[in-house]
This record gives structure tokens, sequence and C-alpha cells, in this order.
């Protein structure tokens, strides 16, 4: 693995790790704020995959993943914060921050 | 043989005539009327019943009136009402009246005879508590016996005759508590309906053939000459023609009516009834009927026979009625119960009429039927009246010297008992010889005259020894007899005047009696009783009548044996006495045969309702049962079964399914997972190259 | 280039590990500050300057933030007596490994259909800032307006609700 075909299939394979170590948290961990972070890893590994396919890929300067890339980053964001909220509130009525004991929408 | 009555119809009938019908009907609405009286209300009902009877014989006296008088005028003496009851189809059901002399010479006998006992019964039956209920039987009997005289509709005779018939049953049975009463009225019944079935037949296949059912209808009758060729040329089966054979069927009815041969079983039995009923009913009425009935069909029966010789159902006619008077003779012998002679006697003499009828005419056997229902009526009311007077006994071993405690019943049964037997001069003796110089002169049938006379030394003979044992002698029963009330004496002594006189209405010096049945003019012929023929006839049938009475006084007289005591003839000849005693076991022989047949019949026909139709019924049963049963389980098992268990499933899978949905976030999110994974895969997967 | 990505993947990596892997949440938050850091950097080397110091920006500068007044509110420091791992964490591994396997398998598979382009893409703020008002212009809009919703969103969620309720 010294030397890569492209380039890019490295930042593909790190994309690709980083966004199973984001899964294998959101899945793992009971705590809300940790499965929080996981999420944003893989938003952050779906980001580097973007970047990496505008450098090494036509049209680059049609800054189409770069765009993608910053829209992504915003909304990310937006989402960080609702969703940081809501564990707050969440943690306000239920007295915890585990997801093993939220479980009001049991069918 | 004189021929038939071949008279024209007049056209329009006279008032008597269309009026003819009130003489059934008034009885018959008396009837109606006592049957809703009540129980209390005696005088009444006999009132009603007398009253009625008395109105019919009153206008039974005026329409004979009527009848001689057209008669002498020579004018034509059939009268004829007639009227269609129903239509159906092309054909209808005709009925109608009809009145000429033999009907005429009926009615008043009848009404006449019948109104005579009912007075009777109200002495007789005074003591009885349904008195009401006897007197109603008696006026719907009254009723039903004259509509029969009078029919000239087929059917109406048959419908009369089944009332007659139904009355009989009900009057047999009156006392229906006692199991012996019902018994005999049972048998009764039967035995006139296997009879009538016949009957039935005949009509059928009368009606079917000529295709009316009136006798006598402005030519085209049954009975007049059209109808009858046509019956003589059919075919009857058998080799007869069909006027023979619908003649037989006629005459099993009334053979059966009038108690001949293999049917005289019900009649003896029927002295059960009250003893005004057998003096009514089955002696001077009822078993008239048949004869009746063979008289008026008489042309039906006779056509078709050469001058001077006789057709098959005559001849049967006469044979039957021959050996009928034979055969219940030699029972008389050997009775012991005064009610049973005289009914075994009614048997025979019965005999005598149909054998008259087929030997001699209609005029021969009506004669012995209208004298015979005189003197035996009388015999009978005598019979009831020493009942009466010896308390209720009826064995005659335990009476005797009754002639002293009860001199005019002893009197005037005296000449009852003559008039049966035929002593000279008496009304029997003129009715008898001419039944006897009919058998002498026909040419067709030999042997029955032989019979008839033997059949005559038995009458007087068993009547003597009846007459010795009740009157002669000295008292063998309890208590003391005395004699009756004035009430039941009266009729006794008219009717004793009656059998003594009626007997010269038709002697051969003036027959005026079978002039006037024959429509011919009547003219005194006092020649004939002297020509040398008649006078050795006439005088071999007296000596053996006399011959008859001596004999039974010599046997019997004064003597009054023991009640316990063997009676003289049994002692003499026990191995005759005992078949006769015991009824020539003809009452065994059908208790073997046709009892016994219809005994294992009814036993066949129950076992197969009981096991086959209630074996299938009961199949069915079980079936529908078992088929509810399968339904039910079908309906538990499978249907709410499956359905029970579906939702079960449903419900369990449901749960499966929501065990899924347990709120974790994370697990929601592991299936998410697990799905983009798969859904890639299958993506990569597709898009190799 | 080799070593300097290496080097940076792998401490991104390490920081995403630890990030899920370390009990204490405030040491998860750090360690996943170090692993938007190495991103940032990747971004860096992958010349797109913007996005990189957008990424240390926004997400180090703004959503680690959150994360620890996040941990902060909810008491996060205090550790849950159960673990920190739920039960079926080896199914979610194998999970986890299986999507890994998906992901590195497609790449692998296109390997010879990757786009090769070594030259480094010219690209000038002012080109972004033209794409942005440009052809971007409604997404941006949008994004302004989902930010402005999000952030009051955010408050209302995360406010103390009226004593009425209680």
């Amino acid at each position: 693995m010294t030397a890569f075909p492209s380039p890019l299939v490295g930042y593909l394979l790190v994309a690709a790790v980083l966004f199973a170590i984001g899964l294998a948290g959101a899945l793992i961990r009971r705590n809300a704020i940790i499965v929080l972070i996981s999420i944003e890893l893989m938003l952050n590994s779906a980001n580097l995959n973007l970047i990496a396919f505008w450098r090494f890929g036509p049209h680059s300067s049609a800054l189409t993943g770069m765009m993608f890339a910053i829209f992504s980053i915003a909304v990310a964001a937006a989402e960080a914060a609702v969703g940081l909220g809501l564990v707050i509130s969440i943690y306000r009525h239920t007295n915890t921050a585990e997801l093993d004991k939220i479980n009001r929408l049991k069918g | 043989m004189q021929g038939g009555l071949s008279q024209q119809v007049t056209s329009v009938p006279s008032a008597v005539a269309q009026l003819l019908w009130l003489i059934p009907a008034v009885p018959i609405l008396a009837s109606g009327v006592i049957a809703v009286l009540k129980q209390p209300r005696r005088k009444l009902a006999s009132g009603l019943a007398i009253g009625s009877l008395s109105f019919s014989l009153l206008f039974s006296i005026v329409t004979f009136v009527h009848v001689v008088r057209e008669w002498a005028a020579g004018l034509a003496v059939r009268e004829v009402v007639n009227f269609t009851w129903l239509h159906f189809g092309s054909s209808s059901v005709d009925l109608g009246w009809v009145l000429d002399p033999l009907a005429a010479v009926m009615l008043v006998m009848v009404s006449f005879v019948g109104l005579l006992i009912f007075i009777y019964s109200t002495g007789y039956m005074a003591h009885d508590e349904n008195y009401t209920r006897f007197f109603c039987f008696l006026s719907l009997f009254a009723g039903a016996m004259l509509g029969v005289v009078i029919s000239n509709s087929i059917l109406l005779l048959f419908m009369c005759w089944e009332i007659v018939g139904l009355t009989s049953y009900l009057l047999i049975g009156f006392w229906y508590q006692k199991p012996s009463a019902a018994a005999a009225a049972r048998k009764a019944f039967v035995t006139t309906r296997v009879g009538d079935i016949f009957f039935l037949l005949g009509i059928v296949w009368l009606f079917a053939q000529t295709g009316t059912l009136l006798f006598y209808n402005g030519g085209s009758g049954s009975l007049e000459s059209n109808a009858l060729k046509g019956l003589l040329a059919a075919h009857g089966g058998l080799g007869l023609t069909a006027a023979g054979a619908i003649g037989l069927l006629i005459f099993a009815g009334a053979a059966g009516k009038s108690g001949q041969l293999p049917l005289h079983v019900w009649l003896p039995d029927a002295m059960e009834g009250p003893t005004p009923v057998s003096a009514l009913i089955h002696a001077a009425t009822m078993v008239a009927a048949g004869v009746y009935l063979i008289a008026r069909v008489y042309p039906l029966m006779q056509f078709g026979a050469a001058p001077g010789g006789t057709t098959a159902s005559l001849t049967v006619v006469t044979w039957i009625g021959t050996a009928t008077a034979v055969f219940a003779a030699l029972i008389a012998v050997a009775q012991n119960d005064i009610k049973r002679i005289l009914a075994y006697s009614t048997v025979s003499q019965l005999g005598y009429m149909m054998a008259g009828l087929g030997l001699g005419g209609v005029a021969v056997g009506m004669f012995h039927l209208i004298t015979h229902a005189f003197f035996k009526a009388l015999l009978f009311l005598g019979a009831g009246s020493v009942i009466h007077g010896c308390h209720e006994e009826q064995d005659i071993r335990r009476m005797g010297g009754l002639r002293v405690d009860m001199p005019v019943t002893f009197a005037t049964y005296a000449i009852g008992m003559l008039a049966l037997s035929g002593f000279p001069v008496l009304a029997g003796f003129w009715s008898k010889d001419g039944i006897i110089e009919a058998a002498h002169h026909s040419a067709a049938i030999k042997g029955p005259f032989y019979l008839l006379i033997f059949g005559a030394l038995l009458t007087a003979f068993y009547m003597m020894r009846q007459v010795c044992y009740v009157f002669l002698g000295y008292w063998r029963g309890h208590g003391t007899a005395h004699e009756s009330p004035r009430v039941m004496t009266m009729p006794l002594a008219i009717l004793a005047l009656f059998a003594a006189v009626l007997g010269f209405i038709g002697t051969p010096a003036w027959p005026w009696f079978q002039a006037f049945l024959e429509n011919r003019a009547a003219t005194p012929a006092f020649h004939a009783l002297i020509e040398p023929g008649y006078l050795a006839l006439v005088g071999a049938s007296s000596l053996v009548v006399i011959f008859g009475i001596f004999l039974g006084f010599r046997v019997y007289g004064n003597k009054s044996p023991k009640p316990e005591a063997p009676d003289a003839l049994e002692q003499a000849a026990p191995w005759l006495w005992n078949p006769l005693r015991d009824r020539l076991y003809v009452d065994e022989f059908y208790r073997a045969t046709v009892i016994a047949l219809y005994a294992w019949l009814a036993r066949v026909a129950d076992w197969f309702d009981r096991r086959v139709w209630g074996g299938i019924v009961s199949l069915v049963t079980w079936l529908v049962g078992l088929w509810a049963k399968l339904n039910r389980a079908l309906d538990v098992y499978w249907v709410d079964g499956s359905f029970d268990k579906t939702c079960e499933e449903l419900s369990n899978g449901g749960g499966l399914l929501a065990r899924v949905q347990d709120g974790r976030v994370q697990d929601y999110l592991r299936i998410l997972a697990v799905a983009a994974i798969a859904l890639a895969g299958i993506l990569i997967w597709s898009s190799r190259p | 280039m080799n070593a300097v990505f290496y080097l940076l993947a792998a401490i991104t990596i390490a920081g995403g590990l630890a990030a899920i892997l370390l009990k204490h949440l405030i040491h998860a938050a750090l360690a996943v500050t170090v692993a938007f850091g190495g991103i940032a950097l990747l971004f860096l080397q992958l010349d797109a300057q913007f996005v990189g110091f957008a990424q240390i920006l926004v997400y180090i500068g703004a959503v680690a933030i959150l994360i620890v007044f996040a941990i902060l509110l909810t008491h996060g420091a205090d550790l849950p007596e159960k673990g920190v791992f739920n039960k079926g964490w080896a199914a979610a591994l194998v999970i986890a490994a299986a999507v890994f396997a998906v992901t590195g398998w497609a790449v692998l598979q296109s390997i010879d259909a990757v786009p090769q382009r070594n030259a480094a893409p010219v690209v000038s703020m002012h080109d972004v800032g033209n794409a942005l008002v440009g052809r971007y212009v409604l997404p941006l809009e949008i994004v302004g307006l989902l930010l402005t919703a999000a952030t009051i969103g955010a408050v209302i969620v995360a406010m103390h609700e009226k004593e009425r309720s209680r």
C-alpha cells in the first residue's frame, strides 16, 4: 500500500474509514452527545470525499465539489446546533442523555 | 218367474212425489235437534222422535194411498224427482227420489214398525240414563232407512246406507262401557264394511259403464232398458257380463247388511244392543235393507234371462240365500240365549228372502220381508218384555212357566212364533209358502226346494223349543217374573194382530200385493187355492211345520230341566249338538284366518313402520345431527380456529415486528445501516464490468 | 506528498477512534476536535483552502464548542454506571465493518476508472465568491434561511420551559 494508482484512492479510503468509525460510534455509544459527534464525523468524511473528487476530478473550475462541501459544512453546523439543543431538552425532561433509556417511541 | 218392472215414468211428478223427501228429512232433523238437547230433557227427546216418525208414517200412508189410487186407475205408477247436486267436467252427480209401489210399501212398513218400537222404547229404556242419546240415534236411523227406501240415485242410496250402518254401530254399542258391546259394535261395522267395499265397487262400475247414477231418468237411467242392454253387452271378467258382475258386487253389499252366509257373523253379536234396537234394526228394517236393495236393482240382476231361466247373479243370490237359511236354522237349534235364537232366526229368514228374490222375483221376496218385519219385531219386543219381566235375565234355561206370569206377552209371542214357523193361515205361512212354491216351480235351480223345506222344519222346531223353555213348564229363575207395563204390551198386541192377518194381502186367492208391486191388475182367483198342485204343496209344507212343532213339544214339552242340566238333544247326540252350539265354528275360522292374517299384516306394518321408516327417520336424524356436529366442529376448529389462529399469528407477528420498534434510535440506525449496505452492495454488484 | 498524507490520515483516524472509544465525554470532544483539525489539514492539502479554513472556523470554532457546552449542560461529566457501550456493540461493529467493506470494495472495484489529474486547480477567492452569489445563489439563500431557522429552533428547543408547564 505504499503507492496508490491515484492519490484519490487514498483519500477515498480514509473517508471510508472515517465513515465507518463514525457509524460504529453512532451505533455503539450510549451517550447521545457521542452519537452526535459520530454523526459529525460521518459528515466530515463525506465532505472529504467531495473535496477529494473536486481536486482530482475534471471540471474543478466549476467549483461544484467545493460549493457542495461549503454548504454541507453549513448544514452540518445547523444540524449540530439543533441536535444538541434537542439533547439538552431531552436531558431536562428525562434526566438522562442515554439512548438506551429513551424509548418513548416504543411500539 | 215374473218379469221386472218396465213402466213408463210420469212426465210431471205429483205434489206428493215432490214432497217425498220430507219423509226421511223430518226424522233426521229431529235427530239433530235431540243431539243438542241436554240429558234430562227425556220427554222432549222421545216426544220429538215419536212425533217426527209419526209425521213420516202419516205421510207414508198418504203416499201409499196415492200410489194405490194411481195403480187402481191403471196409470203409470213410478214418479221420479231428480236433481243435480254437483257438476264436474262433463259429468254430474245426480240425486233424486222415486215413488213406486215397492217404495210405498216399504215406507209404510218401516215407519209403522219403527213408530211402534219407538213407543215401546219409552217404556223399555225408561230406567236408562242415556235415554236422549238413544232417541237421537233411533231417529237418525229411521230417517236414514227411509232415505234408502226412496232413493233414486245409487249414490244417495249408498250415503243413506252408510248412515244406517253408522247408527247400527252406535246403537249396538249403546252401552259402550260393556267391552262385549263395544266389540260387537266394531264387529258389525267391520263386517258390513267388507260388503260395502264390494258395493262401492259395483256403484263405481255401474256409473262408469252407464254414465249415470240415477236408476230411473226418463229412459236414460241405469235400470232402464238402454243402459241394461249396454251392461249386458259389456264384459265383466270371469265369463260374466258387466250386468252380472255388477249384480254380484251389489249383492255382496246386500249380503253384508243382511247377514248372508259368509258375512253373517255380526248379527248374533249385535244382540248386545238394547232389545228395541235388535227389534228395529236387526229384525225388521236394517237387515231388510239388503233385501230391499236387491229388489230395487232387480232389473239389473234379472236382465238377459231367458224365459223360464235365470241369470248368473240371481243363481248366486238363490244359493247363498238357501245356504244361509239352513245354516242359521241349524245353529239356532242349539242356542240358549233368547235373543240369540231370534238373531239366528233372523239370519235364516233373510236367507229365505234372498232365495225368494232369486227364485220368484221381487214380489215373492218383498212379501216375506214385509210379513217377517212384523212378526220378527213382535218376537223381539216380546223377548224384550220377557227379559224385562225376568229382571234382565236372558238365558232361556233360567226362565219357564211365563205363560202364567206374563199372559199378554205369552199370547202375542205365541202368535209371533206360529207366524214365523209358517203355521197355516197366519202371515208367515203365506209368504214362506210363496217362496217354497217359487222354489218348486223354478226350472233352472232345483236344490233349494228341498233345503228350504228342511229349513222350515228346523224353524218350527227351534221356535217350539224356545217357547217350551220360556213359557211352558215352571219358573227356574230367581225372584218372581212380572208382566210388562202397558206401554210395552200395547205395541206387542198391535204387531200380533198384523202378524196374524197381514198374510191375506198376498194369498194366491187374491194376490193383491204381488199385483201391486208388479203393476198389474189384481184379480181375485179363488180357484188358485184349490188347484191340485198348489194344494199338494201347501199341504206338504203345513205338515212339515206341524211336524216340527210337534217334535219340539215332544222333546222339550213341559219338562223344564234344571239350568245346569244338559239339553235333551245334547244328551242324545252331543256330536251334533256341540258344533251347533258353538255356531259351527265360523267365528273361530275367521279368527284363525282373516283376523290372524290381518293381525299379522298389522304387526308387519308396525315392524316396518318402526324399524324401516323409523329407522330411516332415525338415520336421517342421526345424519343431520352428524352433519350439524361436523359443521360445528368445522366452524369451531377450522373456521374459528383458522381465524383465531390467523389473528393470533398476526398479533404475534405484529408483536415480533413491534419489537423492532423499541424506541431506541441506535437500533433504528443499525437497521438503516444494514439496509444501506445491502442496497449499496446490490448496486455495486450489478455494475461490475 | 504521501508521507504528509499518511500522517494526516493517521491523525484524523486516531482522533475519530478516540472520539468513539474514550469514556470521558470531554476527552471524546477533544479527540473529535483533533479529527476535525486533521480533516481541515487534509482539505488544505487538497488545495481547498477556503473549505479548509471554513472547516476550522465552523467545526473547531463552533461545533466543538457547542458539543462541550452540551456536555456541560447534560452533566456528561458523570459517567454512567453500566458502561459506555450498549449491549449490542458487537453487532454494531460488524455492521460498521460491513459498511467499510462495501465502500472499500466499491472504491477498489472502480480503481481503474478513478480520475487521475495531478495538477492543482487554480481557484481564487474571487471565483468562490462569484460562484456563491452567481450560480449557487439559491442554495446560499436557502442555507441562510436554514441557519436562521436552526438557530431559532435550537434556542426554542433548548430553552428553559415556562414555569406554568411544570
